[in-house]
């Protein structure tokens, strides 16, 4: 046995820490397109404590640690790409809410899932913004990653809600970020001092392991509805989200398109969200919708369908279930999207490379785009199915959400949780003072180089 | 090409003019009417192509049959006029076009047409379908496509609906039962308005319900209860029906509540009226015949077709009136459970 393995089994006890091969296959990939690679062991701390003695014990050894939440991000960012430890975050489950002040405190494993039914239990009238993912998907790893969910059309991204961090440094000391640095409440990621919660989100796990967050929540209306509404002109959708965004009454808006089933072909649809107190508040800003569309009404170019009560558990059920349904389209569990972050105005022209590309590598295809914080920008969804029994449907799947990212990053977007390659993309283009910066960084924080190697290296 | 059989001089010499002067939607005095409905007979553009909220009731308004409602639907596809926004027009073309995904039971000469309505699966069981339930046909490859008629698209219709034809001929069907009465209009007033022979024998399923009911005469324990009948669009188009309603109802002790809008009069869900004319016009038709049907004590609102169901549904069940769909309320009357039931609002939040 290691000298590691038996300090880890000291750490956290022997049935939270693994080196056997059934573990070290399972840790060693993720759904997404990644090549695998697998870690020396898997740990699953329990406190901050032992996060932090399993850094000091990474430091000492000069092993890599990568933090795992559920591993959904799908382009590899959990895959330990020389060994190392993975560090499962799931035994940290602790939810603590202060109602007054709208926020919880989450630890680094607590799953959207558990929160919402956390929320819905004991404190119904307050919600937390939920993506799309998967349930198991966590709080803390969707907010490094910059997730979006159900309020991010009016709330910013998922990391835009944080309300402050507790973090296990690279060289293992403890640091609270935000208010909660000088106060017992977790108010605030920042301000009013400097905002130091940027060394963290967005880094994937390299320059710290986030053990507790702070996350805002917000009023849980007593009613929900979402409308359907259809065009087929792509070139209008941006115009269409400025007016539907104009309102500022919608809780989320989302567009998609597919070329199957059958209703999807040729048409685009809007998912457009509301919430309201009362039936007559909903009513209202159903008015507001239709009318803020009315011109496109009246050009018969796009108009509110019906929708069957019957459909509307499904659209209306947080996380979306059709997400996950369409992950496996082709069968054999393989989906990936890459998800530029883009200026809503270019819609037209990611549609038609999403099309563009499905056909060159005969790909089924379909996209979902998540209108951001009012409608300053937009996640775009490329995204393309493959078998995972079928090397070569992944090779397509694969060179096509190159090029996809390639192509979002010439017309103006930035790549959203960028595979290693996709890395590369963004930093080649980033200025260059920008990228010395980023390199200074992640130097100073982790030193000797342990925490998620090969993400944002900065060469 | 399937021609529309339409006689010009009737119209030439129509007084009435029933057509136009009776729409629940546009108003016009006779002599407007005479005049718009000329210049629809001629090919001219009119007030109607643009106004027609496509709810089908002047083909019941016209006393000679001579298919008012097909010709404006045909002079509208003719001038491009779209009734409803041209993406949903494209959805619904694409979602009902048959591709070979259908579904038959044990198919006899006599069987049942769910039409593409999975509503109907939930709602034919039970000792009314007893000799029947096994034989059944769903599926794009056996939809109607009548309700393009609400998308001036009369084209895709003369395409499809000869195959349509074919394919249910095919399946060794002789009597068909539609469940949807959508069917039963177009294989009964739309295809011989073409001049589409049918290979088989269409029966409305009221007709099925009233000779099954009879049969189980002695089991049926009158309901006692007062019902608003809500008329769908297709039963304009075979108004004939309409008194299976009163035989069923009389079987079953049930009493149809008089009301304003009912018969003739009767007014459609609105949902097309909602995507094609917008929410004021549909709102304002939903909530004068749900006040009507408050105004008249009644206690169930009793559906025919599962499209108007999923419009009015969650309204009905506010207003505090039962909704039903006509095959559950025989159910009920023979101790048997209602089947469709409204949704569970959806809240999740
Ligand atoms: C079907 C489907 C739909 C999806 N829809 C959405 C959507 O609507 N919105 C959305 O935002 N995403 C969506 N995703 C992407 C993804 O699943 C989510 O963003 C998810 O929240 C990621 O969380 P995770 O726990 O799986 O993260 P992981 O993949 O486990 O981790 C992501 C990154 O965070 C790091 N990390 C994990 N924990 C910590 C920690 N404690 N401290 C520091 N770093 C840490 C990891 O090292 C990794 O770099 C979807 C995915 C799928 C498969």
């Amino acid at each position: 046995m290691s000298d590691i393995y038996a300090t880890l089994q000291e750490i956290v006890g022997k049935d939270y820490v693994s080196n056997q091969a059934e573990e070290r296959y399972f840790y060693g990939r993720d759904p997404g397109l990644m090549p695998p690679h697998e870690p020396d062991y898997v740990v699953m701390p329990r406190t901050t404590e032992e996060v932090q003695e399993i850094i000091r014990l990474a430091n000492k050894e000069k092993v890599a640690v990568v933090p795992k939440g559920a591993g959904l991000s799908l382009t590899g960012l959990v895959i330990p790409q020389i060994g190392g430890i993975v560090m499962d975050m799931k035994r940290m489950e602790g939810i603590e809410v202060n109602e007054a002040g709208r926020y919880v405190i989450v630890e680094g494993g607590v799953t959207h899932a558990a929160l919402k039914s956390h929320l819905q239990k004991n404190y119904p009238h307050l919600r937390h913004s939920i993506p799309d993912s998967p349930p198991i998907a966590t709080i803390v790893a969707n907010a490094v990653i910059h997730g979006q969910g159900r309020l991010t059309q009016q709330r910013g991204f998922n990391s835009d809600m944080v309300s402050g961090l507790e973090v296990v440094l690279p060289t293992g000391e403890v640091c609270r970020i935000g208010s909660c640095a000088v106060s017992s409440y977790w108010f605030s990621k920042g301000p009013p001092m400097p905002d130091l919660s940027g060394l963290f989100l967005g880094w994937f796990g390299t320059t710290g392991v986030i053990t507790r967050l702070g996350m805002k929540l917000y009023p849980c209306k007593k009613m929900r509805d979402v409308m359907l509404y259809i065009t087929d002109r792509a070139e209008l959708i941006p115009d269409i989200i400025r007016k539907l965004s104009h309102t500022e009454m919608m809780e989320d808006i989302v567009v998609s398109c597919a070329p199957l089933p059958l209703r999807f072909k040729g048409v685009f649809n809007m998912l457009v969200y509301i919430t309201g107190d009362s039936e007559e508040e909903l009513e209202f800003k159903r008015k507001m919708a239709w009318d803020a569309l009315r011109e496109y009404f009246e050009s018969r170019d796009g108009g509110f369908m019906g929708v069957s009560p019957y459909m509307k558990p499904s659209l209306l059920a947080m996380p979306s279930k059709d997400t996950t349904r369409f992950a496996d389209v082709s069968k054999g569990g393989g989906f990936e999207y890459s998800g530029p972050i883009a200026p809503i105005e270019k819609y037209p022209q990611y549609v038609k490379k999403l099309e563009e590309l499905a056909s060159k590598y005969n790909l089924f295809y379909s996209s979902a785009a998540r209108v951001i914080d009012g409608g300053h920008s937009m996640m775009f969804s490329f995204s393309y199915t493959f078998n995972r029994a079928d090397p070569d449907t992944m090779n397509r799947a694969k060179t096509a959400l190159d090029e996809a990212a390639e192509f979002a990053l010439d017309e103006g977007g930035v790549i959203w949780k960028p595979n290693l390659n996709e890395q590369r993309m963004v930093m080649e283009r980033m200025d260059p003072n920008t990228l010395k910066l980023l390199g200074k960084i992640k130097q100073l924080l982790d030193p000797n180089g342990i925490m998620n190697p090969g993400n944002w290296e900065a060469k | 090409m399937l021609e529309l059989k339409f006689d010009k001089t009737k119209c030439a010499d129509c007084k009435a003019v029933s057509c136009l002067v009776k729409c629940q939607y546009m108003h016009f005095d006779r002599d407007t009417a005479r005049t718009e409905w000329q210049k629809v007979v001629n090919g001219e553009d009119s007030q109607v192509l643009h106004d027609c909220a496509t709810c089908y009731s002047c083909e019941e308004y016209c006393p000679f049959g001579n298919h008012p409602f097909y010709l404006i639907v045909e002079r509208q596809e003719e001038k491009g006029i779209l009734p409803a926004p041209r993406p949903i027009t494209t959805m619904w073309i694409n979602q009902c076009q048959p591709i070979g995904r259908f579904t038959v039971g044990k198919v006899e000469e006599k069987a049942m047409s769910f039409c593409f309505l999975p509503q109907f699966g939930i709602l034919a069981g039970g000792k009314l379908f007893e000799d029947i339930a096994w034989s059944s046909i769903f599926g794009q490859e056996f939809f109607c496509n009548a309700v393009y008629l609400h998308f001036a698209r009369m084209s895709v219709i003369r395409d499809r609906l000869p195959k349509v034809i074919e394919n249910i001929a095919k399946q060794g069907i002789k009597e068909l039962v539609c469940l949807h009465d959508e069917c039963y209009g177009t294989f009964t007033s739309l295809a011989p308005a073409y001049g589409i022979e049918l290979p088989f024998k269409p029966v409305h399923y009221y007709e099925h319900l009233y000779d099954k009911l009879k049969e189980l005469k002695d089991e049926i324990q009158p309901l006692n209860v007062k019902v608003a009948y809500f008329r769908n669009c297709s039963a304009r188009l075979i108004p004939e029906t309409d008194h299976f309603v009163d035989d069923i109802f009389g079987l079953i002790g049930v009493d149809r509540v008089q009301r304003e809008y009912d018969h003739e009069n009767a007014l459609c869900c609105a949902e097309l009226i909602r995507v094609s004319k917008g929410p004021e016009m549909a709102d304002d038709v939903q909530k004068r015949n749900l006040d009507d049907m408050l105004k008249a004590g009644a206690e169930y609102c009793v559906f025919n077709c599962p499209g108007c169901w999923d419009s009015m549904v969650e309204k009905v069940v506010k207003t505090g009136i039962k909704p039903i769909h006509m095959i559950d309320l025989c159910k009920l009357a023979i101790g048997e459970e209602q089947a469709l039931t409204p949704p569970e609002p959806a809240l999740e939040v």
